[in-house]
């Protein structure tokens, strides 16, 4: 069909023009072509009736003429059908039933639309997607469906109408009390403003003069004038105002000429401008200097103060030597270039003069001396015993200069040598003034040196001549005498042979060096000391162990230890607290037989002499053996609590089960393996590190009685419960106020007075407030407007509006209790 | 409930006693002040609304706002006067800076005065950190990260509420404005050499009375009591005499001779009744020397303890029985038997209301009525323990032994401290309010300072009395040391001894029989049960592990999950594209990550850790094996 349609359409564009020839052709072709002829003929008509409208008449004529002629041939005679049903073919004389077979689309219908205008288009259009899409009409949803749908709109709905509620609930959950009836107004008097404030004009003329005063922005509340007011009249008086502009303005535009200048000034490169400007500064300055040291003295010390300051700050910062970038690079360049070398030599003196120590006026002749024979060495800038004492700085080494002047001649001697050496130094400089760069070079170099071991100096002297150290020995006697002493009380190494005879049952009296040797070997200082520190075992104890011989002695021992501890007492002691954080396990010979501190009594006890006088070497070797026997026991017994808590194995084995059983027979050891159950070891005992201390590890049950063992709602960790419960509550523990306020009661209601429940204002005020902060906080009219009184304050107001709506549905309750 | 908090106990009673009126007017000067700030910030608002923002400009321009206006001449002459003010102005300027710098701080409404100081007066932080209960904020920081709002909200309140009280407490610490202060010695000299008349004579007549003797030569060796305000002295002579008296005043309340031996007199919770342990029972009396009670149940008793808060009178006897006394219902509470032979050394520990006995073998043992065995066993000296004290804040123990040693533990770790050697060996230790040590070697008293500190190398006082000491014991709130001896009893003045500030509602020594009633029956009210004696006295205000972590077990069986176990770790969902696949992967391995570092981390440390207590083992060994003759000589 639609091949034909092609055709058609062809044959349509083409039969006009050659009409006549196709009336030759058919005519010649007429037998052969004659289904052609017919397809021709069915475009011809079906053209026709396309194109009835616009159609020509001359076609028309035409095809009747060309049908006329093929009557006139008469051999195929066309018999026409009887035109009973619609038909494609519509003849004037018959119908025909030919195209009853096909369908008619939509579009050939509308083909004769396409001439139309716009308005059937549209139609056009819909029709043609009603076409194309070819689903059929859904079924309408269930009942159940529907109502799900409706139900889901509905919950949306109503859920976001309630979570508007949402952040005043929660805020009155958190509330700390709430008092119902909610939003009343504070009983008390109230200050002015908030009475002044409130005030709405009722009457007519109240309101006339309202909107008076309105126009003309006056204050409204009369007396008292508005804080601006207030802020302004307390501000200036008009004169003292203009003066001050005035003034200002001058000020400013002075600072701007001023500024307009100097960034001209800076932006000159010429050197030698700068240079004659730096120059006629200075004169400038001594000028001035001179001036005013005729007239004012005193600012001139100022002045000078000014520049020791800065010359104390250049020394300092070290800015003139010759560690800069800028000095280095020079350096290498002096060699070679003269003027680098000037620039250096410059910096240099510069640097010398800055740093040279300023004689101060002589205070004591002992003092001058040194200060005399000083010359300033090269590396002066190691910051020197300073002449400024308000240089901290110069403070820290003045401290330390004096003692190393206290040395004694060692020193001094030194410090010739030092001066010597420069003297010697500045000859040659003299001499080889030639190779100028070599000296220079030379005296970085000395420079970098000497300050290595300056450095060095500030540190424990440990390059120092041993007679020198000697001489600080004596500087310190306190502390390494005492140190000695203190090694000569606790070096003994008793602690490891009680260890020994504790373990082994058998005595030794080995006993591994005395106090004194100790003293003596000054090498193995710190090592002593630590030893000393963990055998804190005293000399009585051991004379304890060794026995009744050796009990003569101890009293000896006691009063020599009595003599040594005033002294070392603190020191050990503060060493021995160390040692206690670092150790953790402790010893339980340490515990018991520490040294102790011996106390000196001023008065003499009279009646323990007769107590003692029956039998103190008695009571003594008692002492000695009964600590022992103690000690065991002590041992003994902690072992047994030991071996109680631990938990047993639990066998169960049955002997005989599967096996032969019988006396002497034992079950295999893979029976024994897996009926033996193991219990899981007990948590470590809290004695474990304490070897003095049986912690008895049973439970008390008594207090667990009275404890929290589950925690209340909201907790989740003990730590968090224990935490919530840490501040005690009551009176005992607490200032007044504070109880009052931790056992305030949640809900606070009034006798007799009606709870109204949370109305829907109250929500949209809330909001309005959290909204706009910037919003005033006080609207006089509207406050009036409201009728409610002054509100408190924003935070409040929030609050009880919060209250309010603590629970909406409830209705309301008349307290008549 | 125990008395951890006693120090607050003082502070919060003079508060509510004594100025509590004025502290009630400052805060409510300071709620006012509040509330005047918001009627500021209202005031200052009504003239914006009622003139419209457009208005408010023509409106702020006030008369003087229009300088500019002026002629220039005026300002010229203005000039001329300015050098001469020049002064006026500058002063004025900085006045004017300062209104300017406290204008918005300082004063906010239109009535009143302006307060120079704005907002309450701050606290200094170490007073605060006195008051502070447990850690606050690191475990509290520690919760908040994870857990619901309601708990996060809960905490927050709670931390805060604690803060409060803590800085309460703190503010009102100034009101205990009585200070100690030590005996100093001029250069060269001791404290210890001053001389007890001496001292009565230097200081006012009031104090100068509390040194005194009594020359009570007839019935032996005195044992005494002080009650806790320590108002009123109780004595019992070795041979039968037992008196009692107010000993501000001298004023003898009674005295009887009971003719039986006498081994220690107590007072009970007041000065209305004291316990009189005898030759073989244990007998009552009340202050007129009327016997109430012999309780045969307790038998050849030697020293006895009273416990104030939970009413207990415990008692140690001769067959080593520990036995506890409720004394407000008259019913014994535990009998406990120690099995260590006689026990005549006994301390409380007044901050847990643990018992304390010594023992001749050098233990001291631990004791609540709780538990059958001992709490905690110490073994302290190689020979018998003489005596024990500990101090008030259950922190430190003395003991003394026979080995002549003094030593201080640590009680809350158990610990030594310190160890003294006093070549005369120590006896009736009593420790004071302020931490002062008093012992007693034969017939001089000795008073230590500071002994837990800086070891001590001399006492601070000393004082040689008559016959040998017998008991002595520090009075509550006073400056006195109270020594029972051979010929009576005598009276010490020790400067710095006694708590300066009482508390007015615990344990007041002035006061009247009324009020006196009126404590008698709110102590009973808030008497604590004997079952809360603990080592842990904190202990009630803790969870009971042990059963919650069963109910935990069994929630988790029920649930078949972990409800508290750590969650997994999600990574949270951020815009921008940075929660590409990629990315979520890359931030969940990150934390993998860390954990696992974690993870390492530990193992490695404890791995360390064995490595180097091996090594150490073994080279302890290698030591031991090297170790010849001649070794000794080495060092």
């Amino acid at each position: 069909m639609a091949k034909r349609k092609a055709k058609a359409s062809r044959v349509r564009s083409e039969s006009s023009s050659k009409a006549a020839k196709n009336s030759t052709q058919v005519m010649t072709y007429d037998d052969g072509e004659d289904e052609l002829l017919e397809g021709d003929d069915d475009d011809a008509v079906i053209s026709a009736s396309e194109e009835d409208e616009g159609g020509s008449d001359d076609e028309r004529k035409h095809r009747k003429l060309l049908e006329a002629i093929s009557a006139l041939g008469g051999k195929k005679r066309r018999k026409l059908a009887e035109r009973s049903e619609a038909s494609v073919q519509v003849s004037e004389f018959a119908v025909s039933a030919e195209g009853a077979g096909e369908k008619i689309s939509l579009s050939d219908l509308l083909g004769a639309m396409d001439q139309t205008p716009s308005a059937v288009k549209s139609t056009k259009k819909q029709l043609q997607n009603l076409e194309s899409c070819k689903d059929t009409l859904e079924l309408p949803l269930s009942r159940q469906e529907t109502e799900k749908i409706q139900r889901k709109v509905a919950f949306e709905k109503t859920s976001k109408d309630v979570s508007q509620w949402e952040s005043i609930v929660k805020q009155n959950q958190r509330a700390e009390q709430l008092v119902f009836p909610l939003n009343q107004e504070p009983s008390g008097p109230k200050p002015v403003e908030h009475v002044v404030v409130g005030w709405k004009p009722r009457t007519p003329l109240e309101m006339e003069v309202f909107s008076l005063l309105h126009k003309n922005m006056q204050p409204i509340n009369d007396p008292l004038l508005t804080p601006m007011e207030e802020a302004s009249l307390k501000a200036m008086s008009l004169e003292e105002a203009k003066i001050r502009r005035a003034e200002l303005q001058k000020i400013r535009a002075l600072q701007s000429y001023y500024e307009a200048k100097a960034k001209r000034e800076r932006k000159i490169k010429s050197k030698k401008y700068h240079k004659v400007l730096k120059k006629g500064k200075r004169k400038e300055l001594l000028k001035e200097f001179e001036e005013m040291r005729n007239k004012d003295p005193a600012a001139a010390l100022e002045e000078l103060k000014k520049m020791e300051l800065a010359r104390m700050e250049e020394r300092m910062s070290l800015k003139h030597q010759n560690s800069g970038k800028w000095a280095k690079s020079k350096a290498i360049m002096a060699k070679y270039d003269d003027e680098a070398r000037k620039a250096m030599q410059q910096q240099l003196e510069m640097n010398k003069e800055l740093t040279q120590k300023l004689a101060l006026p002589p205070e004591s002749e002992e003092e001058q001396e040194p200060e005399e024979t000083e010359v300033v060495p090269d590396f002066a800038n190691d910051a020197q015993a300073a002449a400024d004492p308000a240089n901290p700085w110069m403070m820290g080494k003045l401290s330390a200069e004096p003692a190393e002047k206290d040395c004694g001649g060692d020193d001094k001697e030194s410090a010739v040598e030092n001066t010597q050496n420069e003297e010697e130094r500045e000859p040659e400089g003299d001499e080889e003034e030639e190779n100028e760069e070599d000296v220079l070079l030379r005296e970085f170099d000395e420079k970098r040196k000497s300050r290595r071991p300056d450095d060095d100096a500030l540190a424990p002297p440990f390059q120092v001549d041993k007679e020198e150290t000697e001489g600080e020995k004596k500087e310190e006697p306190v502390c390494v005498s005492s140190e000695d002493e203190h090694e000569g009380e606790v070096v003994s190494e008793f602690k490891s042979l009680f260890q020994k005879l504790l373990a082994n049952g058998h005595e030794s009296t080995v006993n591994k060096g005395t106090g004194q040797d100790a003293k003596e070997s000054d090498a193995e200082e710190p090592a002593l000391l630590d030893e000393g520190l963990s055998r804190v075992r005293s000399l009585e104890d051991v004379d304890e162990l060794l026995g009744q011989g050796l009990v003569r002695e101890h009293a000896e021992d006691v009063a020599e230890v009595k003599e040594k501890i005033p002294t070392t007492a603190e020191e050990t002691k503060n060493e021995r607290t160390d040692k206690r954080k670092k150790k953790k396990i402790l010893d339980l010979n340490d515990v018991l037989t520490r040294d102790a501190k011996v106390i000196s009594v001023p008065l003499a006890p009279t009646a323990i002499g007769e107590e003692e006088g029956e039998g103190d070497q008695r009571m003594l070797v008692q002492e000695a053996f009964a600590g022992d026997d103690v000690v065991a026991d002590f041992l003994k017994d902690k072992k047994k609590r030991v071996e109680a808590g631990k938990p047993k194995v639990v066998d169960l084995t049955l002997p005989g089960w599967g096996e032969w059983g019988g006396v002497g027979l034992k079950p295999s050891r893979y029976k024994r393996r897996r009926f033996r159950i193991k219990v899981a070891p007990p948590p470590p005992r809290k004695d474990r590190n304490l070897p003095n201390v049986i912690i008895s590890d049973a439970r008390e049950s008594s207090v667990a009685m009275h404890q929290v063992s589950q925690l209340p709602f909201s907790f989740e960790k003990p730590e968090q419960f224990e935490c919530s419960i840490r501040t005690p509550t009551g009176h005992t523990w607490n200032t007044q106020r504070t109880v009052q306020k931790l056992t305030a009661p949640k809900v606070v209601t009034q006798l007799g007075s009606i709870i109204e429940p949370i109305t829907r204002d109250s929500l949209d005020k809330s909001k309005a407030q959290t909204r706009g902060k910037k919003a005033p906080d006080i609207v006089l009219a509207s406050a009036g407007a409201e009728g409610q009184g002054p509100r408190k304050g924003r935070r409040k107001a929030g609050e009880n509006n919060a209250r309010n709506l603590r629970n909406p549905r409830r209705r309301a309750i008349k307290r008549t209790k | 409930m125990t008395r951890e908090g006693k120090y607050v106990k003082y502070v919060s009673r003079m508060m509510t006693s004594a100025v509590g009126v004025v502290f009630v007017g400052r805060e409510e000067k300071k709620k006012k002040k509040t509330t005047s700030k918001m009627a500021d910030a209202m005031g200052s608002k009504p003239a914006e609304t009622h003139v419209g923002k457009e208005k408010r400009k023509s409106a702020t321009k006030r008369y003087w706002q229009n300088t500019e206006l002026n002629d220039p001449v005026k300002t010229e002459d203005r000039n001329h006067e300015k050098d001469s003010e020049n002064h006026e102005t500058s002063e004025n300027k900085t006045e004017r800076k300062k209104k300017r710098k406290h204008g918005p701080q300082g004063k906010k409404f239109i009535s009143g005065k302006k307060d120079p100081f704005p907002g309450p007066a701050p606290v200094p932080e170490e007073k605060i950190r006195k008051f502070q209960r447990g850690q606050t904020s690191i475990v509290a920081n520690d919760m908040f990260s994870d857990g619901s709002e309601i708990l996060k909200s809960t905490l927050k309140d709670a931390e805060e509420t604690s803060k409060l009280a803590t800085e309460k407490a703190a503010r009102f610490d100034l009101l205990l404005s009585e200070d100690a202060g030590f005996l100093e010695a001029d250069e060269g000299e001791e404290t210890c050499t001053i001389a007890q008349d001496d001292i009565a004579d230097a200081v006012d007549i009031t104090s100068g009375t509390k040194y005194f003797n009594l020359s009570l030569t007839q019935f032996g060796p005195y044992r005494l009591d002080y009650t806790r305000n320590g108002r009123h002295l109780l004595l019992g002579g070795r041979r039968g005499h037992v008196s009692c008296f107010d000993w501000h005043s001298k004023q003898l309340m009674c005295e009887i001779n009971v003719m039986e031996t006498v081994n220690d007199v107590k007072w009970l919770h007041s000065e209305a009744m004291f316990a009189v342990a005898q030759k073989k029972w244990l007998y009552i009396y009340d202050n007129t020397g009327i016997e109430l009670h012999c309780i045969r149940r307790f038998n050849d008793v030697l020293r006895m303890q009273f416990l104030p808060y939970h009413f207990l009178l415990a008692t140690a006897s001769a067959t080593g029985f520990l036995q506890y006394l409720d004394v407000s219902v008259g019913k014994q509470v535990a009998a406990t038997c120690t099995k260590a032979g006689r026990l005549d050394v006994m301390a409380q520990n007044p901050y847990n209301a643990i018992i304390h006995l010594g023992h001749p073998t050098g233990v001291v043992t631990l004791w609540s009525p709780n538990q059958r065995e001992p709490l905690v066993k110490m073994l302290c000296h190689r020979g018998g323990v003489r005596s024990i004290a500990v101090d008030k804040t259950g922190t430190y123990m003395v003991t003394s032994g026979l080995d002549r040693k003094l030593k201080v533990f640590d009680i809350r770790a158990f610990r030594p401290l310190q160890s003294y050697f006093l070549p005369a060996g120590a006896s009736c230790l009593s420790l004071s309010q302020r931490g002062l040590l008093s012992a007693c070697t034969g017939d001089i008293v000795q008073v230590y300072k500071d002994v837990w500190g800086t070891p001590v190398k001399k006492p601070y006082m000393a004082h040689r009395v008559r016959g040998a000491v017998w008991g002595a014991q520090f009075c509550p709130f006073e400056d006195v040391l109270g020594i029972g001896h051979g010929e009576g009893f005598t009276s010490m003045i020790v400067p710095g001894a006694g708590e300066p500030n009482f508390d007015g509602l615990d344990s007041n020594p002035y006061r009247s029989v009324k009020q006196r009633q009126e404590w008698e029956v709110k102590a009973l009210l808030e008497k604590i049960q004997p079952e809360l004696i603990s080592l842990d006295p904190d202990q009630l205000c803790k969870v009971d592990r042990a059963t919650w972590e069963q109910r935990h077990q069994e929630r988790v069986k029920q649930l078949g999950y972990d409800p508290l176990a750590k969650e997994k770790f999600t990574p949270r969902h951020k815009g921008k594209g940075r929660s590409s696949s990629g990315n979520i992967e890359k931030r969940k391995r990150q934390v993998a990550h860390e954990d696992q570092r974690e993870l390492i981390r530990q193992t490695v440390e404890e791995k360390l850790a064995k490595e180097k207590e091996i090594k150490e083992k073994e080279k302890k060994k290698a030591q031991q094996g090297q170790r010849s003759a001649l070794d000794r000589f080495k060092k």
